[in-house]
């Protein structure tokens, strides 16, 4: 008997079934995991970006092997500065002799990190203040949009860079600084979604029916602003990425770690863009677009599957 | 036993609107009552009063006695625990009263956990006994709401309802974004399932036809209060006031060629809440209103066995007979 046929048999109103709860409850897991998984396989561009992503994901985690430990050395760099593209430095070298292959390699590794766990921490911030503002009204949901709203006015990059001026140079600050810096739009959006979820009926049900703030919250404002908050997250990954690119290039992540950010650095200082030395120029621009488009179509995909309204083919 | 009883409830809403004025009503278990009335008129604002269900701002007076216990005064605490294990309602919309993005069987399960009734195992057998009850296959219980037809989704609110074995529903419209076939059946249903579980039912619409035909006593609202009460078909088939009577004579008597040649119903619209007319607010559309009517508000008052009206002309000599016949001379005129 497959999982499937178990849950059937064992389903609701199937009399006298003495099945261990728990063990139907993996079964109902492993379930909608495959149903999870047989709606985004109809999704062609969700594939491609899932695809884009595991192999973005594998070189950053095999990034030893594939490029060698030693490879962001400036002082055992094995070719000439600036070479162009050959048979033994593929994507060509920078100006202090490395190859450009192995940093856009180990770049990856950064770019991966802070993208994600900014955008997480973005999104989490702006996800409760904004179900938590749209929620309850009154003044302290207005105090609440009106720390928003001084967060949204600040500019996003001069704050980050007074965070990453006053903490220690690690990676951590940028995605602290990243993430504290960019939560407002996301909160505003969740406020506005939650205030229009609050106002429908089922809300109205669901307090009839006895339910509290929290499970209102969580069980029905919640589901129903994760579509727009996935859409969000994908969006903000990418944009993470790319501050992250920027506060590098302004010399304020940690110089001593590679990361396409820092790199596009380099290459503008070492006179590449004059020189026309494009293969040093545009190979961290590419990735950088490369890993924005494939979780902005992961994100499409994860959407329309999530969201039953929306299709299992759309 | 008395399930429930209203006095003298109140609710004013921010900005000075009266939605509800002064009701009073009763109902003992088992017993179906129909609560009529045009839009605007205070119907939905008492259902929601009843579970306390109204915005913060509206100001409610009164009290609303369930089970002997005032919902009004009642602890928060309370009060949630109150909402559908004591008394549960049956939403209006009922696309919009489910939550998309979950399964029936989970929104059904939903008060069943919230309130502790069960584990999940045993949520998800209540679940399928529910849905069995209210006629649908258990396996529904896997479908989100746009899965389903209208009627489907009633049924699901009704189970819904009836999760938590209440001992009185509130059914808010429940049938009128419905066809007359699928209408038909959800009240056949409810009417089943109150007699068998000996549940209060408080029933509000706007067709007093189909309250007529399911409750065993009726009120009609009018601008926030309870016109005219009784037996459901007394009231339906002989209405003492002028307002009851348009809203019966608004349905025309299948097979009757009279009523296909009479122009029906009422002229006008309910007077805004916030800007009630003096004396009795009926007057402005009252077809027999007197000079007095403008001037003296008019109290519910005895009329027969089980009846109550608010009418100058219920309760003195001949006055009844004298509304009747007028009632019936303007229904006819333009035949004429």
């Amino acid at each position: 008997m497959t999982t499937s046929e178990t849950r059937k048999a064992s389903g609701p109103g199937a009399p006298g079934s003495v099945v261990d709860a728990r063990a139907l409850a993996r079964a109902r897991r492993r379930a909608s995991l495959a149903r999870f998984w047989r709606s985004y396989r109809a999704h062609r561009g969700g594939l491609w970006g899932l695809g884009l992503l595991i192999v973005f994901a594998v070189v950053a985690v095999t990034a030893p092997l594939l490029a060698g430990a030693d490879s962001q050395s400036v002082t055992d760099a094995e070719g000439g500065p600036l070479e162009g593209p050959s048979g033994r430095f593929p994507l060509g070298t920078d100006q202090f002799g490395r190859s450009v292959l192995a940093l856009l390699v180990y770049g990856s590794r950064i770019s991966l990190t802070v993208g994600l766990l900014a955008a997480f921490l973005c999104v989490a911030i702006g996800t409760v203040v904004g179900i938590v503002a749209g929620h309850f009204r009154g003044w302290y949901a207005t105090v609440l949009m009106r720390i928003t709203d001084w967060f949204l006015v600040m500019p996003t990059l001069v704050l980050a860079i007074a965070l990453a001026t006053v903490m220690s140079r690690s990676m951590w600050t940028v995605i602290i600084a990243i993430g504290v810096t960019t939560w407002p739009t996301t909160a505003r959006l969740v406020r506005a979604q939650t205030l229009s979820v609050e106002s429908r009926p089922y809300i109205e049900r669901a307090r009839a029916l006895g339910g509290g703030h929290g499970h209102v919250m969580v069980r029905h404002v919640l589901p129903n602003v994760m579509p727009l908050v996935l859409a969000q997250t994908t969006m903000i990954i990418s944009s993470a990425i790319l501050t992250e690119a920027t506060l590098a290039f302004l010399g304020l992540s940690d110089p001593t770690i590679t990361s396409w950010g820092g790199m596009l650095q380099d290459a503008r200082e070492a006179g590449a863009v004059s020189a026309g030395d494009w293969w040093y120029l545009a190979p961290p621009g590419i990735a950088i677009a490369a890993v924005a488009l494939a979780f902005t179509l992961c994100g499409r995909a994860v959407e329309s599957v999530l969201n039953p309204k929306l299709g299992v083919r759309s | 036993m008395t399930l429930l009883q209203v006095r003298d409830l109140t609710v004013t809403y921010d900005g000075g609107a009266r939605a509800v004025r002064g009701v009073d009503l009763t109902l003992a278990a088992g017993q179906k009552l129909g609560v009529a009335g045009e839009s605007g008129c205070g119907k939905s604002t008492l259902a929601l009063a009843l579970l306390r269900l109204l915005p913060a701002s509206a100001k409610v007076t009164g009290e609303v006695l369930l089970g002997g216990e005032d919902v009004l005064t009642m602890k928060w605490g309370r009060v949630r625990a109150v909402r559908w294990a004591g008394a549960s309602i049956v939403f209006q919309g009922a696309m919009h009263s489910l939550n998309a993005v979950h399964r029936v069987g989970d929104q059904i399960a939903e008060p069943i956990l919230l309130h502790k009734r069960a584990t999940r195992e045993g949520a998800r057998r209540k679940v399928a006994e529910l849905l069995e009850h209210v006629g649908l296959p258990a396996a529904r219980a896997a479908s989100y709401p746009h899965e389903l037809s209208g009627g489907q989704r009633q049924r699901v609110m009704i189970a819904m309802a009836l999760a938590c074995d209440p001992e009185l529903i509130v059914a808010d419209e429940p049938t009128t974004a419905l066809d007359v076939m699928i209408q038909a059946q959800i009240l056949g249903l409810i009417s089943r399932l109150v007699a068998e579980q000996d549940l209060g039912l408080v029933m509000i619409s706007h067709d007093l036809a189909v309250l007529a035909d399911t409750c065993d006593r009726l009120a009609v609202m009018y601008a926030g209060r309870v016109v005219e009460e009784g037996p459901a078909a007394q009231v339906y088939a002989d209405a003492l006031h002028p307002y009851g009577k348009a809203l019966s004579g608004s349905f025309p008597t299948i097979g009757d060629p009279a009523s296909r040649f009479a122009p029906r119903g009422l002229p006008g619209d309910p007077p805004d809440p916030a800007a009630l007319p003096p004396g009795c607010t009926f007057h402005p559309r009252c077809p027999v209103a007197l000079d007095v009517c403008a001037r003296d508000d008019q109290e519910l008052r005895p009329a027969g066995a089980g009846r109550r009206a608010a009418c100058v002309r219920v309760g003195r000599t001949g006055a009844a007979e004298d509304v009747r016949a007028r009632v019936r001379g303007q229904g006819r005129e333009p035949e004429h």
